[in-house]
């Protein structure tokens, strides 16, 4: 499922973001990786852009970026546990 | 030197530090402000500079590139001895992404964790923050003053030492061997920075692109970089996401160690700011709210500026008629009276309206509500190829370009900034309506109407839709040409509500204030003391100059004379008259004869200055607002042949000049002054003035046609 397909208050886990060149690295810089939460929070009354809400902060990004990122939402129940850290030995890096 | 994330109150730090002494300056080479200012702290005195904010040092462009070189020192910046890294404290997670690259670089650096009164509940611990960092990290509440002791102290003891230690992220082994081939090709003012080469291998990896706007790229390195994204491409992996989830990673895993308590998504803070938004960014109830707002800033430029600015016309008028009659009467009088003090009131006067638009500016900024402004229309604006928040500068636009494009500041990008700033002086400012009110009552009858509708008020109605359409197609049109970039998409963060600060925003009016004054004001006084010469040299001999007595006017009113019989007005036979008189071959086309275009040549200064331009061409002084002499003057005015020299279609033709040219060298003194360059302005006047005249040739040429 695509963040521009989420309903306004679901919560998800980023899957993947795909996409290219500078804005993809640039949602990336701003906390949106694979493992990460994010939650609609609100559409523009005009219907774009999106408010997000990642790692604490509030982020807007238009729909038309926001289906450069696949999620899968989060159950009610398994949302109170934390939320899943970015997996380090995927990478294969040294701790 | 102070860095960090947008909004996260680097700016009201900086004043904090450096109180009164901060200076407005520039970063070399592109039009990004540059604030300094000297702090005396224990004997000790050193210059604190505010570096514009970003999320992460990777750049793509030539202005994102200026915090790099900035913290480098490279590019002409003189290299900083220590950065403070300005952290959100609400906003850990993101902002330390930030800090950890700046770490890396091994730059000295002390972390200022601001907003400290926001997680009052849960506040993190800075001990364990420093110790994790290996750096001083300091509390501080920027908008309460708190915390500036301790960050000074902090401050000077990190000067006084070198740095020890850099963040251990744990990159991929094979993101470590392309960062080697990197470093092989920094260039040599890169490593003469004495900073770590693998964090500045790191910026070239994540910043250069194919299609990058960089400055100061060496092939070489370039290519590298290239070569070496191919190359991990080939394999199936994912350099940006090894960087940015590593550091993340690093990041994430120490992140929860630093609070008691488990950090919640959604804090009280951004609980209440939900609140408010669900009111504010209502489908309705949201748009009502931002009508209201904006019909408030632009009530206040409209007319609660009104009664200032007519004092300082009034003021400027007494101190000219007080000069004026104590000096005696001569050429030094006039320069002084019309040209000087003219000029300086041709500054001041737009003193109430930038002081009022940056008063909303910044209580909008500062309460958050200017971000969602940007959210509230972005749909719109995109579709004109502008930025959210190009539509308060637009807005602005209604009342004066001059206010209007100073307000394009609150754009980061540079093409965003231009392209709002060439289309806003076609916006129908309230400089057009005394030219348009007295086209209209002159040429049109106050009985006539069209459809129901009367002429004069329609038409007044129907330049500002022109004006409004035409701009509308000016974005679209220019932003797919002149300002071509690559469209960016829109990143905009939509900060919590905050209570917004006096002390900061009078102190940033102040400084806009007094950038207006003295850069753009010195060349407005230029510009008027040129235009009061070319309109008053050289002076027609003494037998020439017959008086335009009231008797004559009533004569004239009452039984026309033809032209040619009229006395020559001391104004006809300056340059600037002769050049409307020149021009007349060029403008005869549009339905003008040389009067206009003496008035044309007048209304540079400003477009109401037309008014009494003509005034002084028909022989006429001392208009009042009305100026219903010279109405009558325009009306009676007739040809050789006895036909009416302005027609209604005339008339027509010259609104739509002044709807379209950029009769305003105010307008072109501030687009030089925030562009930093003649050219913009240049271009701004050529492609206005082209425009207006194709367009008014076009309804005069069309009309007559269609037998008007």
């Amino acid at each position: 499922m695509r963040l521009a397909e989420l309903a306004v208050g679901t919560e998800a886990s980023v899957t993947a973001v795909s996409g290219t060149g500078s804005f993809r690295r640039r949602l990336l810089e701003l906390g949106i990786l694979p493992g990460t939460r994010v939650e609609v929070i609100g559409v523009a009354p005009l219907g774009d852009p999106l408010e997000l809400l990642v790692r604490g902060s509030s982020l807007s990004i238009r729909r038309a970026e926001a289906a450069s990122v696949e999620v899968t939402p989060i159950e009610a129940a398994s949302a109170a546990e934390t939320a899943p850290l970015f997996d380090e030995a995927r990478l294969g890096g040294e701790p | 030197m102070i860095v960090g994330n947008p909004n996260v109150g680097k700016t009201t730090l900086f004043n904090r530090l450096t109180g009164q002494n901060a200076r407005v300056g520039n970063y070399p080479g592109v039009t990004v402000e540059r604030r300094s200012g000297k702090v005396l702290h224990r004997g000790k005195q050193f210059e604190v500079v505010d570096v514009p904010g970003s999320y992460s040092l990777s750049a793509r462009s030539a202005e994102e590139q200026i915090a790099l070189q900035a913290i480098l020192g490279l590019s002409g910046n003189p290299r900083p001895s220590l950065c403070v890294v300005v952290v959100d404290a609400g906003q850990l997670g993101r902002n330390l992404y930030f800090a950890v690259q700046l770490l890396e670089l091994g730059a000295p650096v002390v972390v200022a964790v601001n907003m400290i009164d926001e997680v009052s509940d849960n506040p993190p611990d800075l001990r364990a923050l420093s110790k994790l960092l290996e750096v001083p990290c300091v509390a501080t509440d920027a908008r309460r003053g708190r915390g500036k002791d301790a960050l000074l102290d902090a401050i000077a003891d990190g000067l006084a030492r070198e740095p020890v230690a850099r963040p251990r992220i744990a990159y991929p082994a094979a993101l470590l061997s392309d960062l080697d081939a990197v470093r092989a090709e920094l260039p040599e003012p890169f490593l003469e920075t004495k900073r770590d080469p693998q964090a500045l291998a790191l910026w070239a990896l994540t910043s250069i692109d194919p299609d990058d706007e960089l400055e100061g790229i060496p092939d070489g390195l370039r290519k590298r970089v290239l070569g070496v994204r191919e190359a991990a491409n080939e394999n199936g992996r994912d350099l940006d996401l090894e960087i940015v989830g590593s550091r993340y990673a690093f990041v994430d895993r120490h992140l929860p160690g630093l609070f008691a308590r488990v950090i919640e998504a959604h804090p009280p803070k951004r609980r209440a700011s939900e609140r408010v938004d669900k009111l504010l960014l209502h489908p309705v109830f949201g748009f009502l709210a931002f009508v209201a707002v904006m019909l408030t800033v632009f009530q206040a430029l409209f007319s609660w500026s009104e009664p200032a600015i007519s004092l300082i016309e009034d003021g400027m008028a007494w101190l000219s008629g007080v000069v004026a009659a104590t000096l005696p009467e001569g050429v030094l009088t006039d320069l002084i009276v019309q040209g000087v003090l003219g000029g300086v009131g041709n500054v001041v006067v737009f003193l109430p309206q930038i002081v009022l638009l940056f008063l909303f500016i910044g209580l909008l900024e500062d309460t958050g509500y200017m971000a969602r402004v940007a959210f509230l229309m972005d749909r719109v604006m995109k579709s004109l190829g502008l930025h959210g928040r190009a539509f308060v500068p637009m807005l602005s636009g209604f009342a004066c370009a001059v206010p209007a494009i100073l307000a394009t500041r609150t754009m980061e990008r540079q093409k965003d900034r231009l392209l709002t700033m060439l289309v806003i002086p076609l916006m129908t400012c309230s400089a057009r309506i005394p030219v348009y009110s007295l086209i209209i009552a002159a040429l049109f009858p106050a009985s006539a109407s069209f459809g129901g509708v009367p002429v004069q008020a329609g038409l007044m109605v129907a330049m500002y839709l022109f004006a409004m359409l035409t701009t509308l197609a000016a974005a679209g049109i220019l932003g797919r040409t002149v300002v071509r970039g690559r469209r960016i998409p829109l990143l905009l963060e939509l900060p919590p509500y905050r209570v917004p600060s006096l002390p900061a925003t009078l102190r940033m009016v102040r400084d806009r204030a007094r950038v207006f004054l003295t850069e753009a004001g010195t060349v407005i006084l230029g510009c008027t003391i040129v235009l009061w010469a070319l309109l008053s040299f050289p002076k027609p001999p003494e037998h020439a100059r017959e008086p335009a007595p009231t008797a004559e006017v009533a004569a004239a009113v009452a039984a026309p004379a033809p032209a040619a019989e009229a006395p020559v007005t001391p104004i006809e036979y300056s340059i600037g008259g002769r050049l409307g008189k020149a021009i007349e071959p060029l403008i005869a086309p549009l339905g003008f004869d040389w009067k206009l275009g003496i008035g044309i040549v007048g209304a540079f200064a400003a477009r109401e200055v037309f008014v009494a331009t003509m005034g002084l061409v028909f022989g006429l002084e001392d208009l009042d607002e009305e100026a219903v002499p010279l109405r009558e003057r325009m009306k009676a005015e007739r040809k050789p042949d006895g036909s009416p020299t302005y027609t209604p279609l005339a008339g027509l033709s010259l609104m739509v000049f002044f709807a379209l040219s950029c009769q305003c060298m105010s307008t072109l003194a501030v687009v030089r002054r925030e562009t930093r360059s003649w050219r913009w302005p240049a271009f701004m006047f050529a492609y206005m003035t082209v425009l207006a005249y194709v367009a008014s040739l076009v309804v005069y040429q069309g009309g007559r046609l269609l037998g008007l």
